[in-house]
């Protein structure tokens, strides 16, 4: 092998240009992530500040997004055209019921698809004649029209819905809490119970009502049952309308003069899945509360980062005299500790974002919701991460370059 | 004295450090080495000898005076080009090596081309070239903590010579060893110099200074001596 001699490789003849100094930015990269490598434990700590901070935001965004997206689609799934007119009661607000037309008026309304009205009854319901007459489990007995179960998109759980024959009869179904409460789980063994001082025979129990928890509670029997076998005035207290999706704004603004020509200001109308719009509202305040603490955790991730990196100048002074002494400016100084930074908090970022999603993945699934991983929370994670490690880089970056390489070899 | 080609000339080079009273630690040096030579630097701590090598070495700027490597003025160079000069121009070898323990030997001595812009695959290639030099061909997967302290010195001339510099500066380069093999460094950068390396040698130790042919003696930063030996220039 002949080996040249490096030095002789220079003749007498050689020129001394200077040019300038240059280095591939992949070798700044190199020397950033090789010096990382060297001290893994270090670098770790000190991008878990960040970590915690990213993965805080991911989660707070992912389990909010989720969370909204399964009340979205629970309201898509309810519908937001299921209108209730309900009594006004009380001095000057009516006596609690609505004209017994008030069905029929209300059906004639054009864009309507259902509608259904509901009495409530004054009677007790009781599992038998040897319970207290007081202990009634906050439960109530209810006629009602056939068509309660269109118009509220339910159906039952178990045994079978009133039809035309049974509305006639001493028959009922129960509302999901109300089968629990009076310990029927089945039907079609000819349970029966007691409501005012007849017995029903239980035929079905119901699925419960998102919309209309009050019927939950409630034992259901046919008009005509009611008449029949309690006396009872059938002028209903609530009606249920399932409106025509487009107009449901129109339809609202009529239903009240509607159900009661005499007195529309006693019928009160309402939107149930109102209460679940708002449930997403207030969500979305707390998703901006906890989002500014995430936001405080990276900051203080940032600090730390800013910290470790001054540390690390003072450490490696030697290093950076040498590689000054081997030809570095200050650029390639300041570019290299700058990208120790940036490597060092966009690896918090990204562990910080695999956490935020794998605990939104896991909640999300524990509570049933579909998984939502919002793009913002991944993307905005990881760029805030390199934000936050470019500003705190940034101040060890400039000391190192600025270190006299004479200082800096002295050891 | 034939007139040869000046790698480095000093001229009346003042560097004052600021304090009460200012520390004059160069006070006037004019100086001048040609291709080709090898010169001792020598004078005891304090001297001002490593003021000199940080001033030649453009690692510190004089407060006054000229000082030019390979022709260039140093004063007129922006921090890039003056970077540049230091990768194209000069090697350094320190006492205390520096080198980066996670690296192997070859790594190590291609770092002394990483600011060049050359690519890795000539970079170790060169690395390679400058090890066979210093003899350490079979060592270079070896971590520096895995070599004798002479090993590594030799590692580190090997950096330095990679870039085939004008000139090479030696601060103390035997003074992390024992005597046997620090002498065996200064004999490599005897053939070094024989094969027409212009090298200087800063140092505490006279007696290996004197077996330099040419030996500069600074004091109080300021040049006592300047004596040839041998026909060193001739060579």
């Amino acid at each position: 092998m002949s080996v040249i001699s490096p030095a002789k490789a220079r003749g007498p003849e050689a020129s001394y240009e200077v040019g300038v100094s240059k280095v591939r930015f992949v070798e700044l990269l190199r020397a950033s992530l090789g010096s990382l490598g060297q001290r893994p434990v270090r670098t770790a700590l000190s991008a878990l500040g960040v970590t915690i901070g990213i993965a805080a935001m991911v989660a707070v965004l992912g389990l909010s997004e989720s969370s909204r997206a399964d009340l979205q689609a629970q309201i898509a799934n309810l519908g937001t055209s299921l209108l209730t007119v309900q009594a006004g009661s009380g001095f000057g607000a009516g006596d609690g019921t609505l004209p017994a037309d008030a069905s029929t008026a209300i059906s004639r309304i054009g864009p309507i698809e259902s509608v259904s009205s509901v009495v409530t009854l004054s009677d007790t319901v009781l599992r038998n004649s040897e319970v207290n007459a007081q202990a009634t489990g906050g439960l109530q007995a209810a006629a009602v029209d056939l068509s309660l179960l269109d118009t509220l998109n339910s159906s039952v759980a178990k045994g079978e819905w009133l039809n035309k024959a049974t509305a006639d009869f001493p028959v009922v179904v129960l509302g999901s809490v109300a089968a629990q409460r009076l310990g029927i789980a089945d039907v079609g063994s000819g349970q029966q119970i007691l409501i005012g001082k007849t017995w029903f025979t239980v035929v079905g129990i119901l699925k419960p009502f998102p919309l209309a928890a009050d019927l939950d509670r409630s034992a259901l029997i046919g008009m005509n049952a009611a008449a029949t076998y309690l006396s009872a005035d059938l002028n209903p207290s609530t009606v249920y309308v399932l409106a025509d999706p487009a107009y449901v704004d129109d339809v609202r603004k009529v239903l009240g003069a509607t159900a009661n020509p005499e007195h529309p200001e006693e019928a009160q109308v309402s939107r149930p899945s109102d209460a679940l719009q708002a449930q997403l509202a207030a969500d979305s305040a707390f998703t901006s509360l906890f989002l500014g603490l995430g936001a405080v955790a990276l900051l203080v991730g940032g600090v730390g980062i800013a910290n470790v990196m001054v540390i690390g100048v003072m450490e490696r002074r030697g290093e950076i005299g040498l590689r000054r002494a081997l030809g570095a400016t200050r650029r390639h100084i300041r570019g290299q500790f700058l990208l120790e930074a940036l490597a060092l908090a966009g690896l918090g970022g990204l562990v910080g974002v695999g956490l935020g999603s794998l605990v939104t993945v896991i909640y999300a699934l524990s509570q049933g919701w579909g998984v939502v991983l919002p793009a913002v929370a991944i993307v905005g994670g990881i760029v805030s991460a390199l934000v936050i490690g470019a500003v705190a880089g940034l101040y060890p970056a400039v000391r190192a370059s600025q270190l006299s390489p004479t200082e800096a070899l002295r050891s | 004295m034939s007139a040869g080609v000046a790698v480095l000339e000093l001229s009346d080079v003042v560097k004052e450090y600021p304090g009460h009273p200012p520390v004059r630690a160069l006070d006037g040096v004019t100086l001048r080495v040609d291709q080709g030579e090898l010169v001792g630097v020598v004078g005891p701590s304090g001297s001002g000898k490593s003021t000199l090598l940080h001033v030649v070495g453009t690692l510190d700027r004089p407060s006054s005076g000229i000082v030019r490597i390979g022709g260039n003025e140093v004063s007129a160079l922006s921090d890039r080009r003056l970077s540049a000069a230091r990768s194209r121009l000069i090697g350094f070898v320190f006492q205390q090596f520096f080198l980066v323990e996670s690296m192997s030997a070859l790594d190590n001595v291609a770092t002394g081309l990483l600011y060049t812009g050359a690519g890795p695959v000539e970079r170790r290639y060169r690395a390679f070239e400058a090890l066979s030099r210093v003899g350490l061909a079979h060592r270079i997967e070896h971590r520096p903590t895995e070599l004798s302290g002479g090993e590594q010195q030799r590692v580190a001339i090997a950096r330095a010579l990679v870039n085939r510099p004008a000139i090479i500066l030696a601060d103390e380069p035997t003074g992390n060893l024992d005597s046997h093999t620090g002498q065996a460094t200064m004999d490599l950068f005897r053939d070094l110099h024989a094969e027409g390396a212009t090298i200087v040698v800063i140092t505490h130790d006279r007696e290996l200074a004197a077996t330099l042919p040419r030996q500069v003696h600074i004091r109080d930063g300021r040049i006592e001596s300047d004596e040839r030996t041998r026909a060193a220039v001739t060579q």
